[in-house]
């Protein structure tokens, strides 16, 4: 069994009387892309913080790499992490920028960041301060790569830059991942974006985490069923009901189940990831509704 | 060397449509024996998508017989598609007029025939998924 | 690390390392000239003309001086402090800083290392060189112990330093916010300094006690209290001790309350004990109406029943107090810079 890229126990983080993370529990394969989804506020940062040991957990455990998650700086060198609003002091150039990575971590690959600078088209001795948004966001994702992490965790990296700078970034956060065998986990509250980049899926929403899984089986074992309306308390017991709606003559239901569907009432389709985390949002949000967690499909 | 493409939008799995677009190649010749497909950090960081997608288009062109990997090389094509897929066409396609003609006599128009295609084909496709 | 915290401390070390070297040209021509007046007008601390004419010299560019050596402790602490970790929390850079392979508390040592060490070193190199400059002066005007002077001369900068800086950096880690740090700092260093020099200071040691007789304490005068026409001692002037308080005493040395002090002039020295005009204020001497001797033979007659009592530090015990209140600043630097490890370490996660 390989060690997990992050594994978490019943992890919570409470804010005076506040808890912004209850009960996660998660555990993310090593070489996954991980998509962190879920409306603001719901708790993306505080995992992610809680991931890289800016934050310390307030109930449960957190491991990272089999490691847990503390201060420890041995720890801190396999992790990259790209906060949101990608910091970077503005005063200090790009050239200086790798010469603080340069010192700070021993696993420093000065020949990669001179060729991704170079590839990427920044002038090292401009000031971070100058730079573009897409230029900050390629600066801070060089630094987190550069000193060869085996987890690379990244919060909201894309929100502010336009869609080429994205489009950019993510192809080239991509291309990193793959060439360099780095496991990812990167939220976003645009879930489009990620459904193609990601091939797990996490979902938090008021602290809670709604929905985790691979996302090919979350597509194959989730489906939308259209036809005449009816009760739908009265599906067979293997059909789990996330969504429904219903008209005065049609109900459509958007329902878990792991076989097959046979009944010829129902026109059957498939749901794409973004209606997914809708529905288990909508359904998170619901008071009325029971709030069972669909645990982590492993492989 | 193609170029892949990805319409988000299609509906198709993305893996699908690599494996579509590979085959499509094949078919007009564009790629040839012995040709190399792009290398998996290409497409990833042309497409922005998810290594594991190329990583099962590939597989499963390997099962189809049509491409084989060669570790720490690439992977590179091994047959081709145009011989034996055209010889099929003709037949099919002579078969599929004489559906239609079914069709319109029944008195289904365009959107029912349409629908009523791409249903059969989807469910079809599910069921060798599921 | 150490490149970092020397990259970001760049532009504040130029200023203050800049404003220190354009301050001490200015007190090295000033201190060369105020020797060439010292050789020219003076010789072991007497000066032809006067000790009040010398020491006047340069007195506006002296007390300028001075006052920039009271408040470069205070400007480290608000631009050398407070900034160091509030800056980093207010901006979100620690986000970047605290993720790299270098844990939080080798992050802080160095910064606090490298910050706290030029800190003291200016404040050092400023109030010695501010010391030497002023000597000629101070070795006629003899005051360096007095309140004021105590802090400008000497080696409690440095003390003053340390504490300023660590409390800056300690406020900045808590608020989160630069600008709130530096009014803390403000408040909370202003009134540590005016709490050790008005009240702890003067008991670092027990003061000594000296018996003066009131025939030869110079400033003998005669004031108008609230119980009548009473004498009053100044203290004499004890050459570069700290005088901190005087009294009349009886022979048994008990303090003489007003009241019985206004009997016996009344009784022994009744033309002294007239009341001056009314318009006289308070603390008129009464001049005129009664004659140079009859005021002489009332002091004999007083200084028969009473004498006055100094309360002062001797002028050996100056450094000695200069190293004590330096260690104690010291200590308190040490305390807050333990408390800003310990919240960085703890409370900010």
């Amino acid at each position: 069994m390989s060690t997990a890229a992050l594994q978490t126990h019943g992890l919570g983080k409470r804010y005076g009387r506040r808890w912004a993370l209850r009960n996660c529990t998660l555990s993310i394969p090593v070489g996954s892309v991980v998509g962190l989804v879920g409306p603001n506020g719901a708790g993306k940062t505080t995992l992610l913080h809680l991931a890289v040991g800016l934050l310390s957990p307030s109930a449960g455990s957190i491991e990272a790499l089999g490691e847990p998650v503390g201060s420890d700086p041995r720890h801190l060198t396999n992790v990259g992490f790209v906060a949101q609003d990608t910091p970077l002091y503005p005063t200090l150039s790009v050239a200086e920028h790798l010469r603080l990575g340069e010192s700070l971590n021993p696993g420093w690959d000065r020949e990669l960041a001179g060729e991704r600078i170079g590839r990427l088209g920044l002038d090292p001795s401009q000031r971070a301060g100058q730079l573009s948004g897409g230029q900050k966001a390629q600066l801070a994702l060089t630094l987190a790569i550069c000193k060869r992490p085996e987890l690379l965790v990244l919060d909201e990296p894309v929100a502010s830059l336009d869609p080429l700078a994205r489009r950019e970034f993510l192809q080239d956060l991509m291309e990193v991942a793959t060439e360099y065998e780095v496991s990812v986990v990167l939220s976003s509250h645009l879930v489009g974006e990620l459904e193609r980049v990601c091939d797990h899926l996490v979902l938090l929403a008021a602290g809670n985490v709604a929905l985790s899984g691979h996302v090919e089986e979350l597509l194959a074992s989730h489906r939308r069923l259209t036809g005449a309306r009816r009760d739908p308390e009265r599906l067979p017991a293997s059909q789990e009901v996330i969504e429904a709606s219903h008209t005065d003559r049609q109900s459509t239901l958007l329902v878990r189940t792991s076989e097959p569907i046979h009944d010829p009432s129902w026109a059957v389709e498939e749901v794409g990831v973004e209606d997914l985390v809708l529905a288990y949002m909508g359904r998170t949000s619901d008071p009325q509704q029971a709030r069972p967690q669909l645990s982590a499909v492993r492989r | 060397m193609i170029e892949f493409q990805l319409d988000a939008r299609s509906g198709v799995a993305p893996y699908l449509q690599l494996v579509q677009q590979v085959r499509h190649a094949l078919r007009l010749g564009l790629l040839q024996e012995g040709d190399q497909l792009p290398t998996v950090k290409e497409v990833v960081g042309g497409l922005a998508i998810n290594p594991n997608t190329v990583l099962k288009a590939y597989r499963e062109l390997e099962h189809a017989g049509l491409v084989a990997a060669r570790p720490g090389v690439g992977t590179f094509v091994t047959a081709t598609l145009s011989d034996e897929s055209l010889a099929a066409h003709a037949p099919l396609r002579r078969e599929l007029q004489r559906w239609l003609l079914k069709a319109r006599k029944a008195g289904l128009d365009d959107e029912s025939i349409e629908a009523l295609f791409k249903d059969t084909f989807r469910a079809a496709a599910l069921e060798v998924v599921a | 690390m150490r490149w970092l915290a020397a990259r970001q401390f760049r532009v504040q070390a130029a200023v203050g390392f800049g404003a220190l070297l354009a301050v001490a040209v200015l007190m090295l021509v000033t201190g060369l000239h105020l020797r060439d007046l010292y050789d020219a007008d003076c010789k072991a601390h007497v000066c032809s003309g006067g000790a009040e004419r010398f020491v006047t010299k340069y007195h506006v560019l002296r007390a300028l001086l001075g006052l920039g050596v009271l408040a470069t402790p205070l400007l480290i602490g608000l631009f050398w402090g407070a900034p160091l970790i509030a800056r980093e929390l207010e901006s979100g850079t620690f986000r970047l800083a605290w993720t790299q392979s270098v844990a939080r508390t080798s992050w802080l040592a160095a910064k606090l290392t490298l910050v706290g060490l030029a800190s003291v070193l200016v404040a050092g190199l400023y109030s010695l060189m501010f010391t030497w400059c002023v000597s000629p002066i101070e070795s006629v005007a003899q005051e360096r112990f007095n309140l004021g002077a105590f802090d400008e001369h000497g080696i409690v900068a440095i003390g003053y330093a340390a504490f300023a800086f660590a409390l800056g950096v300690l406020a900045g880690a808590i608020t989160r916010r630069t600008l709130v740090a530096m009014g803390i700092t403000v408040l909370v260093f202003v009134g540590v300094r005016l709490g050790m020099s008005l009240g702890v200071r003067e008991h670092l040691m027990s003061p000594v006690k000296k018996g003066y007789a009131l025939t030869a304490t110079p400033e003998l005068g005669f004031l108008a209290s609230p119980s009548g026409v009473i004498p009053v001692a100044g203290a004499p002037r004890l050459a570069n001790a700290w005088t901190l308080s005087s009294e009349i005493v009886d022979k048994a040395g008990d303090a003489v309350p007003e009241a019985t002090l206004h009997e016996f002039v009344s009784a022994h020295c009744p033309r002294v004990a007239s009341p001056p005009s009314p318009a006289g204020g308070a603390g008129a001497r009464t001049a005129s109406p009664p004659a140079r001797n009859e005021f002489d033979s009332c002091v004999s007659l007083l200084s028969t029943q009473y004498h006055e009592v100094v309360y002062y530090q001797p002028a050996n015990r100056y450094w000695t107090f200069q190293a004590l209140e330096m260690a104690i600043f010291l200590v308190l630097g040490a305390l807050l810079a333990g408390g800003g490890f310990w919240w960085v370490r703890r409370r900010l996660t």
